[in-house]
């Protein structure tokens, strides 16, 4: 009985979870690899001698170098950066308001409204670009991080207004009414006691909310046109991928760098993050 | 000082007419528990003198100042919760101190305040914890802290006690009581829990599908029930109740049913009078039961079969079966019957309930 238990859990635990680690770290590493591999190494056939493509002798910086002083690589880096901050700033903002308005305030339509919310963001955005293009045109936005800062939010306040929602529900009402009773206002016991004690879901809501427009594609690709002007995700793709050549080592040097400050937002506030995604709140 | 004052007060939702009709008068510091099962109205009639509900039609008056309209900051009152609702992102003395900064006290004044209730409570020690560093009945006591360093004109309970194990709970009802004693201030505690409500009453109000059945001191409740609910309601184990029939004969009256023959008590005459040739409910608690001796007239008793014997250590609960329906008699611990005997049940002749089959008020 306890050997059977052992081989189970080998066949049901150990060796699944083996094979999804590496599934999902493989792009990663490959991802690495591909960066510091001299270009003579990148090209070489595959049917040459001394082919190893899952390793290299001869790391280099060079595709890095490359990157940040041929390209404009710095310059999409910081577009996408102030792009996404303040998509997930304003998303934030709206979606933490209606969020709670749509948990805890009582009138009519509410579930309605909490609905059709959700089935807004259901739309996809390779439909939703076609009419919005020409809204960026008659504002005349188009080429200007702005086409983007207004837009990302179509889809970002849906779901940030409905994860807040299920997190709100999951506090118990007594904390807010047992604040009014001690003599906050409805206001105030939003800002003293129901924010702070959603913390973990409004970071969760954040992190999804910045990691979806620093990867965001369609918007970037359709409304910006200028180099100067675009993000990391089209940048790379659209500056780096000529015709049928690709710079693969810049490319990846691109992705690499280009994840750094998603991974640095995510492995920072995990542990909120896990908690907001479980959501409950105990007294 | 403060005394509450509710007038024809009711509650509907879209379908449920939840409270209807409450007329209350809570005197100054008078500790007044709302009593009855789930879904009686009376949660909802506390949370609207509280603020937190609306109100469909009536009036709540603090002292003479109708509060429909205020907001609940306005009330000057201090909720405790069931599930507590501790802000679990504050220390304790943070909890403890919400209200106070929320009314703008200076911080000397709180500091005061806070230590004197933690002193009051006994939770000195965890001033700087959190709240889910706690057990059940440390966070109790915090609401309860929570609620007494404001000095409110009233206070409200909603069934503090429901989380807490038996044993705590039966602990905290004392200090509960001996707290109330020591402030004075008036308080409206709902429970469903009988044997609290008789217990911290100074008076309570049985309630029922939003109906009040009876108000009364918890002794008022007990012996003099307003009708056949209360009766079945309060006390444990409950009143046993059996369908008779009121039969004048020989010159007095008697209470006939399937296995019952008692002679009415001519203390009882003038009001069953009316009731000759009726079918009422009779009702009778079972500590007013014991096994008969020989003395005791026939006439003041009924045949009952064993079925359940229920050793309590201070007392046995019989469960009988008389005719067709079962009651249960509580006998002196030195009884020995056994399961399946019959014996004979004498009656307290002056605790007999009489309740009118149709309308259930007590006759």
């Amino acid at each position: 009985m306890i050997e059977g238990a052992r081989w189970r859990r080998w066949v049901f635990f150990h060796t699944p979870l083996t094979l999804f680690v590496v599934g999902l770290l493989f792009p990663f590493y490959w991802m690495i690899v591909t960066t510091v591999r001299p270009d003579r190494e990148l090209y070489h056939p595959w049917n040459g001698p001394n082919y190893t493509p899952f390793w290299t002798f001869h790391p280099t910086l060079e595709h890095i170098r490359d990157l940040l002083t041929e390209t404009l690589f710095s310059t999409w880096m910081m577009n996408t950066m102030i792009i996404a901050t303040a998509s997930t700033l304003i998303s934030l903002f709206c979606g933490l308001l209606a969020g709670y308005a749509l948990s805890r305030l009582k009138f009519p339509w509410a579930g309605t409204i909490g609905t059709g919310i959700f089935i807004t963001y259901l739309v996809p955005q390779t439909l939703l670009f076609i009419p919005l293009a020409d809204i960026i045109r008659n504002f005349h936005l188009g080429d200007s991080p702005w086409a983007l800062i207004l837009t990302y939010p179509t889809f970002l306040i849906p779901f940030c207004t409905w994860l807040m929602m299920g997190y709100f529900k999951s506090i118990p009402k007594e904390l807010e009414e047992c604040a009014r009773i001690d003599g906050a206002t409805r206001w105030k016991a939003m800002i003293y006691i129901v924010f702070p004690i959603a913390v973990p879901g409004i970071l969760s809501a954040g992190i999804f909310a910045f990691t979806l427009s620093w990867n965001e594609f369609i918007y970037a690709l359709v409304f910006l046109s200028s180099p100067e002007q675009k993000t990391v995700p089209v940048g790379v793709t659209s500056e780096l991928v000529r015709g049928d050549v690709f710079y693969w080592g810049e490319l990846m040097a691109g992705a690499l760098l280009g994840s750094i400050p998603v991974a640095f937002v995510y492995s920072f506030f995990v542990e909120h993050y896990v908690s907001g995604i479980t959501g409950s709140v105990k007294g | 000082m403060a005394q509450v004052t509710i007038r024809s007060l009711n509650k509907k939702y879209d379908e449920v007419h939840a409270v209807k009709d409450v007329n209350l008068d809570i005197r100054d510091k008078e500790f007044v528990v709302l009593v009855g099962p789930s879904g009686c109205g009376k949660t909802t009639t506390l949370r609207m003198v509280a603020g937190l509900e609306s109100i469909t039609s009536g009036r709540i008056l603090i002292d003479d100042t109708v509060i429909n309209e205020l907001p609940p900051m306005d009330r000057d009152i201090a909720m405790v919760f069931q599930n507590y609702a501790l802000y679990p992102h504050m220390s304790v003395y943070d909890n403890m101190a919400f209200g106070l900064k929320m009314r703008k006290f200076e911080k000397p004044e709180i500091q005061k305040r806070v230590h004197e209730a933690a002193e009051i409570l006994g939770i000195q020690e965890y001033l700087k914890r959190k709240p889910r560093q706690l057990s059940g009945g440390q966070r109790q006591r915090v609401a309860l802290g929570r609620a007494i360093v404001r000095h409110p004109r009233v206070f409200l309970f909603d069934e503090p006690l429901s989380n807490l194990d038996a044993k705590l709970r039966v602990q905290m009802r004392v200090e509960l009581k001996k707290l109330h004693e020591r402030l004075g201030t008036t308080a409206i505690y709902v429970t469903h829990d009988q044997v609290e409500a008789m217990t911290l009453g100074d008076r309570v109000v049985v309630m029922r599908d939003g109906w009040v059945q009876q108000v009364g001191d918890p002794l008022e409740l007990y012996n003099q029930p307003a009708n056949l609910f209360v009766a079945g309601f309060i006390g444990s184990p409950a009143m046993n109740f059996a369908s008779v029939r009121i039969a004048a004969e020989n010159g007095s009256l008697w209470a006939v049913g399937d296995g019952i023959r008692l002679k009415i008590p001519a203390a009882m005459t003038n009001r069953l009078g009316g009731q000759a040739g009726k079918a009422v409910t009779f009702g009778i608690r079972p500590e007013d039961l014991r096994v008969a001796n020989d003395a005791d007239p026939a006439e003041m008793s009924i045949e009952a079969a064993v079925e359940v014997i229920e050793r309590l250590g201070s007392e046995i609960l019989l469960d009988v079966a008389v005719g067709p329906t079962t009651m249960v008699a509580a006998v002196e611990p030195t009884v020995t019957a056994k399961v399946h005997e019959r014996l004979r049940l004498a009656v307290n002749p002056h605790r007999l309930h009489f309740f009118d089959t149709e309308s259930e008020a007590a006759i």
